[in-house]
């Protein structure tokens, strides 16, 4: 399947130039902290306000789209634009942990659990491997 | 941080193919899986012809906008380039000594290197198949050197493999080179391969494993002179009363399958990678100071793009004060425009193309890559492992170090520490790029010891972070290749984009070249021809 095509070994990364390593294997983190930490924290910033250059990463602080739960996991496990597809990397109860921690941080009160089964729901196929 | 699991990936599966078969194979199985291509460089371009006061707007002075500067200024176009940072070159730069660099999220990082010493945080090599990059090397006085890719007295090194101690690629490749011609060469000659093998070809192939592999005359791969001269001696031949050189051990056939590190062994065989391959003298930001030279009076530097509008009448751009994101809004106007703003970030800025473009750059995001340059007060990779550029592949999270493959036998140099990509990419650029250099000491350390006493200052560049571009290079699969590539590529009204993400040599200079080249051709034909 797809997934076990898409995860490369970061030794075998020189067969060619950088192309779809976005996939290359799984995050070993768990709990919604450490994954924010390990992944979001790279473009969403310690804080989860974002950051602005010639273009932006959005803020997750105090962000009333977050009250859906199904949106915000739609968008980590299928991205949107520049942000990244993780429903390779990352399994439903990873992406339902991360949303789950987002959604009550931040300045965010989201309280209503997502589970792995919603996740599930809002997967799109993984995308083809062949460049 | 623990590295993920990585099951087998159709790289690693190439990796083995590559190994166990050789380039021919490698390059068949990397062309039926679309990796490998020529460059598609037709030769210089000449635009004539072009409409007397006839403009363009280019957006991005990277590689892409500073060919298409460079080749519509000389066909008589009025050009006007918009670039965001205070440079020229984009991706295409060096980092060196007195040099700082802001991150997303305002992290500042001095560049403390010593004179004439620098790191590439982009690009780092040409191949010499990239023939529109090398001509304008050529064209623009860029002295180029080699970059050495292979090098046999590097190391590979997996944390599991022979207690961690790496392994010269030499004794790896030789031994498996030898332990696979043996077992090769062992089958034919028990008949094993009639079927597919005639024979008159075995007896071919016989000689051919006994000499690829360095079998002896009963095709077996063991201790000797011979196989010495293949993966070093344990004593090497000396003068005059010297004692005479001493055959080396090969390893056991299981314990070199069973470290893997056969993984690391085919890089060089990737038709990128094949000797020769090139490097700026100076750094790769010597390519972004060339064209400078010959169009920087063309660029306004420190321009924010915020809108593009064309009309029947031009392409007009919006732009503020980049190093404000604020200040007074100015426009730029022009009959034609040439967009090479990154996907990521042309997805963020108003454009009133047609939905196909639209969608198509809303369609790319971009890979997660950093590197780390770390600067050692001395050579020791040189002076204590004779290892004189090259690169070293590890199974750590850093991936690589690359060593400096000019310099040579000078005191201080710089490493590439770290090239990584996947979850380890994400990792390290989640971190304070204060954070990042102490375990990309300890996994360095782990391979050369000297990293604890030797190591001066570093830099970080995680591609994610960096503010303009938000990712290392566009992501194409065959999918959106097929639903996107087209529309992406054609004209939109007065609109055409290139970079590397509009190519089919993603992440490669060449790309953005030979993408520019293609748009301006193709812009140039629709003007001429109304």
């Amino acid at each position: 399947m797809a997934l076990g095509l898409l995860a490369g070994s970061t030794r075998a990364q020189e067969i060619n130039a950088y192309s779809k390593d976005i996939y290359a294997g799984r995050f070993p983190q768990q709990s919604g902290e450490t994954i924010y930490r390990a992944i979001c924290q790279s473009c969403h910033m310690a804080d989860g306000k974002g950051a602005i250059g010639a273009g932006a990463y959005p803020s997750l602080a105090n962000d009333p789209r977050l009250s859906a739960a199904r949106y915000a996991a739609a968008i980590v496990a299928n991205g949107r634009k520049a942000m990244p597809w993780f429903g390779g990397p990352l399994s439903d109860t990873q992406i339902a942990a991360v949303v789950g921690y987002v959604r009550t941080h931040f300045g965010n009160r989201f309280e209503d659990p997502v589970s792995p089964a919603e996740v599930k729901t809002v997967r799109l196929p993984a995308p083809s491997d062949d460049p | 941080m623990a590295p993920a699991a990585f099951p087998m990936s159709r790289r690693s599966l190439l990796s083995m193919i590559g190994a166990v078969a050789g380039p021919a194979v490698m390059y068949q199985a990397m062309t039926e899986l679309a990796f490998a291509g020529e460059s598609g460089f037709t030769g210089p371009i000449a635009l004539n012809g072009a409409p007397k006061g006839a403009s363009v707007l280019i957006l991005g002075a990277g590689l892409a906008g500073l060919v298409a500067a460079y080749e519509l200024r000389k066909a008589g176009y009025e050009v006007q380039v918009l670039e965001y940072n205070s440079r020229a070159g984009g991706r295409t730069r060096s980092l060196y000594g007195g040099d700082a660099y802001t991150e997303l999220g305002g992290f500042t990082q001095s560049v403390n290197f010593d004179p004439g010493l620098y790191f590439n945080p982009g690009p780092w090599r040409i191949p010499h198949h990239h023939q529109a990059l090398l001509h304008y090397c050529k064209t623009l006085n860029v002295s180029l050197e080699s970059f050495c890719q292979v090098n046999y007295n590097a190391f590979v090194h997996a944390s599991s493999a022979f207690g961690g101690k790496p392994q010269r690629y030499r004794h790896v490749n030789a031994d498996f080179n030898g332990h696979v011609a043996e077992l090769l060469a062992k089958v034919a000659d028990q008949g094993r391969l009639d079927e597919a093998v005639s024979l008159q070809d075995r007896e071919a192939l016989l000689e051919a494993m006994r000499q690829w592999g360095a079998l002896d005359k009963g095709y077996a791969y063991k201790k000797s002179l011979l196989t010495s001269n293949r993966r070093g001696f344990e004593v090497d031949p000396g003068g005059g009363l010297a004692p005479p050189p001493t055959a080396s051990d090969p390893m056991a056939l299981t314990d070199l399958l069973q470290s893997h590190l056969w993984t690391s062994i085919a890089a060089g065989h990737h038709y990128e990678f094949q000797s020769m391959v090139f490097q700026p003298v100076g750094g790769m930001g010597m390519i972004a100071k060339a064209f400078a030279r010959e169009v920087g009076p063309l660029i306004t530097y420190d321009a924010k793009v915020t809108q593009i509008r064309q009309d029947g009448g031009g392409v007009t751009a919006i732009y503020v004060d980049a190093r404000t994101g604020g200040g007074a809004a100015r426009r730029a106007h022009a009959d034609w425009c040439v967009c090479t703003i990154p996907a990521s970030v042309l997805g963020q800025i108003p454009m009133n193309v047609g939905a196909a473009m639209q969608e198509s750059i809303d369609a790319l995001y971009y890979e997660a890559s950093i590197k780390v340059g770390l600067q050692f007060k001395r050579r020791f990779w040189e002076e204590d492992e004779a290892i004189f550029g090259g690169i070293t592949y590890t199974d750590q999270p850093n991936a690589m170090i690359g060593y400096p493959s000019s310099g040579f036998l000078t005191k201080k140099g710089v490493l590439l520490g770290a090239y990584a990509f996947g979850p380890h990419a994400y990792e390290l650029s989640s971190m304070p790029p204060g954070d990042r250099i102490a375990p990309v000491l300890d996994w360095g350390a782990r391979i050369h010891p000297q990293y604890r006493h030797e190591f001066e200052t570093g830099v970080s560049v995680a591609w994610h972070r960096v503010p303009w571009v938000l990712g290392c290079s566009a992501i194409w699969t065959s999918d959106l290749r097929a639903l996107h590539y087209e529309n992406l590529c054609a004209i939109d009204g007065r609109i055409v984009l290139a970079g590397e993400h509009a190519s089919r040599l993603p992440a490669w200079q060449e790309g953005a070249i030979l993408s520019s080249l293609d748009a301006i051709v193709r812009l140039h034909q629709r003007v001429v021809g109304r």
